[in-house]
């Protein structure tokens, strides 16, 4: 018997989309504990995302500090673990998001509790299914400490639904805040029109065969035909042609669109770790023994050189017919 | 200026996954170095060192893993790349879960005292990615995980450091001592910047390899051989119940040329 205190990040007014996962997750959770979801918005400006949060469980709780300017696993921590206790949560979870993966196994030292890391599925009350191996296995693990952190992975649980009627907002003191010496400096991002590449519905990657990386914008006019997310290889950000925030696979992010383009990429076990969950994978390749198209449902051997330019043009067409 | 880097051995992750009664089938597993571990290993080298001259400049790597009699020949490695030192704490995987392992390095450091501990981000079988946040949080230390970049202040008071977050790049301070986990593009040649390797030098891409004169060398370093019952091992509170394969994706098909690849994308797999 317990709660769930889902940790949610929040943008603005907003919860941002991959909070909605791992709602989904705490409410199959909640269920199976037989408790409910505690939302815990965190960091300066919580309050303004409050009402939309409460569309999302019975309870909110909203820890509003202009010391919290900045996340900070440190700060963070305590505050998330100490809420943990104050509503009667024995289980922990937030999205596996860069804050979500930092953060949680920090509250769950904090706690004392066993973590179920990057989940895709809930077996049963504290048993999870959870890729390894650069997702070539799946392991089905089962926690055994009184309180459990889970983190979750975006792509294998759907954004939860708004509920009927609007959760109860409570607020909680940050209480002594200690950065134990550590300071955000600054963040250095590509700002892009473009879909996040975690929750894009097609996402347009190249390798390391586009050879430079003013050939990818090739591969952006067709993203922009689909208003798909830009993606690459390992092989295409090391070797500096693209961001390296770009990057697909067991080191970069994880994606599982409805339609994956993989251009001019080999198909490293590496980089098919990130994206073997889409729905439907396009390879386009001129070597016919690539690896990439093993896991492809179609494949075309060509060069991007002669594929994309006309791939543009045939889905133009199909556009211009509806 | 001293650093632990805790490491741990997976199997060849190159090799390909068999499952046998519901579990991983490790017979016959050719061990290697957690391929973030040994980013971590290059990367505690790169900040003790010139990296323009290849002197060493004071300061000591200490190397630690958790495991069997086998597990040594990881630390061997380790050594053979330049650490100093190593300790193993006998223990069988089978008792170890990242909460245990947190146990062990948390009284292990705080025997060693290091300045910074240094890991990866991730070990490659399990890809938990836990243990350097949970140390953090045991210790009541700073934490940068999933590092970058690393530069080490002049006072070597403080590292700043170039995290890989879904948003880019994220700098974070920590003052020292503190954790640090390692993502890939820490071994790329300008990663990491110590104050005394000249700004305009440039490593090789990755992790260095021993040299045979390193490899001879490594014989001869300290290995301190621990016992885990000493360190009161908490039985693991993560089972693992079955391990299975992914369902395998039905055959693909090669399409002849783009105008049928549209089509297929659009009447088969109405992806359009």
């Amino acid at each position: 018997m317990g709660n769930v205190l889902a940790f949610s990040e929040f943008q603005g007014s907003g919860l941002k989309s991959s909070a909605l996962a791992n709602l989904s997750f705490a409410r199959e959770a909640a269920k199976a504990h037989g408790g409910d979801v505690v939302i815990a918005l965190v960091g300066k400006g919580a309050a303004e995302a409050a009402p939309a949060a409460a569309k999302y469980a019975s309870k909110v709780v909203v820890v509003d500090d202009a010391a919290l300017e900045h996340y900070l696993a440190e700060t963070f921590a305590p505050i998330v673990a100490r809420l943990a206790g104050e509503h009667g949560a024995s289980v922990v979870s937030a999205t596996a998001t860069s804050v979500g993966k930092d953060l949680l196994p920090r509250v769950a030292a904090l706690l004392d509790a066993a973590q179920a890391s990057d989940i895709s599925s809930l077996v049963a009350g504290t048993q999870f299914r959870r890729p390894i191996l650069a997702g070539n296995a799946y392991s089905i693990v089962e926690l055994a400490t009184p309180v459990i952190a889970v983190t979750v992975r975006q792509s294998e649980f759907p954004p939860a639904p708004e509920l009927g009627s609007a959760g109860q907002v409570v607020t909680a003191a940050a209480g002594a805040v200690d950065a134990l010496g550590a300071s955000f400096d600054h963040l250095e991002s590509q700002k892009s029109d473009r879909p996040d590449l975690s929750d894009a519905k097609v996402v347009v990657s190249g390798g390391r065969g586009m050879k430079a990386g003013e050939n990818f914008k090739v591969l952006e006019q067709l993203a922009d035909l689909l208003g798909a997310a830009m993606g690459a290889s390992r092989a295409a950000t090391d070797a500096g042609m693209v961001p390296a925030d770009w990057q697909v696979g067991q080191t970069g992010k994880i994606v599982a669109p409805n339609l994956y383009f993989a251009v001019a990429i080999s198909g490293a076990i590496q980089h098919l770790a990130g994206m073997k969950g889409s729905k439907t994978i396009v390879a386009i390749n001129k070597d016919p023994e690539a690896p990439i198209f093993q896991v492809a449902d179609y494949g075309v051997v060509t060069t991007w050189e002669k594929a994309i330019p006309e791939l543009v043009e045939e889905i133009k067409k199909v556009k211009a017919s509806r | 200026m001293k650093i632990l880097v805790p490491l741990k051995r997976v199997p060849d992750p190159e090799l390909k996954t068999k499952i046998k009664d519901g579990a991983i089938d490790l017979t016959g597993a050719n061990w290697v170095v957690n391929p973030f571990d040994e980013y971590a290993v290059e990367t505690a080298l790169r900040l003790l060192e010139n990296g323009e001259s290849g002197t060493r400049e004071g300061g000591e790597v200490v190397v630690v893993t958790i495991g069997p009699e086998d597990a040594a020949q990881q630390l061997r490695s380790a050594l053979a790349m330049g650490a100093d030192r190593a300790i193993r704490v006998d223990a069988e995987d089978k008792n170890l879960d990242s909460r245990a392992v947190v146990q062990v390095l948390t009284k292990i450091i705080e025997q060693e005292k290091p300045d910074l501990i240094l890991m990866g981000k991730q070990a490659v079988d399990g890809d938990a990615n836990q243990v350097a946040q949970m140390l953090a949080g045991k210790l009541n230390l700073p934490q940068a995980t999933f590092a970058a970049s690393i530069e080490l202040a002049a006072d070597k008071k403080t590292v700043l450091v170039g995290r890989e977050v879904d948003a880019g790049v994220e700098y974070k301070r920590i003052p020292l001592p503190g954790v640090v986990s390692v993502d890939l593009r820490i071994v790329s040649p300008k990663a990491v910047k110590n104050n005394v390797t000249p700004a305009s030098h440039a490593y090789p891409e990755g992790p260095r390899y021993a040299s045979l004169k390193g490899i001879m060398a490594a014989k001869k370093k300290p290995m301190d051989q621990k016992k885990a019952a000493d360190f009161g091992l908490a039985s693991p509170a993560i089972k693992e119940v079955k391990v299975e394969l992914p369902p395998p994706r039905p055959p693909g098909q090669i399409v002849a040329d783009i105008p049928t690849l549209v089509k297929k994308l659009v009447e088969e797999a109405k992806a359009l």
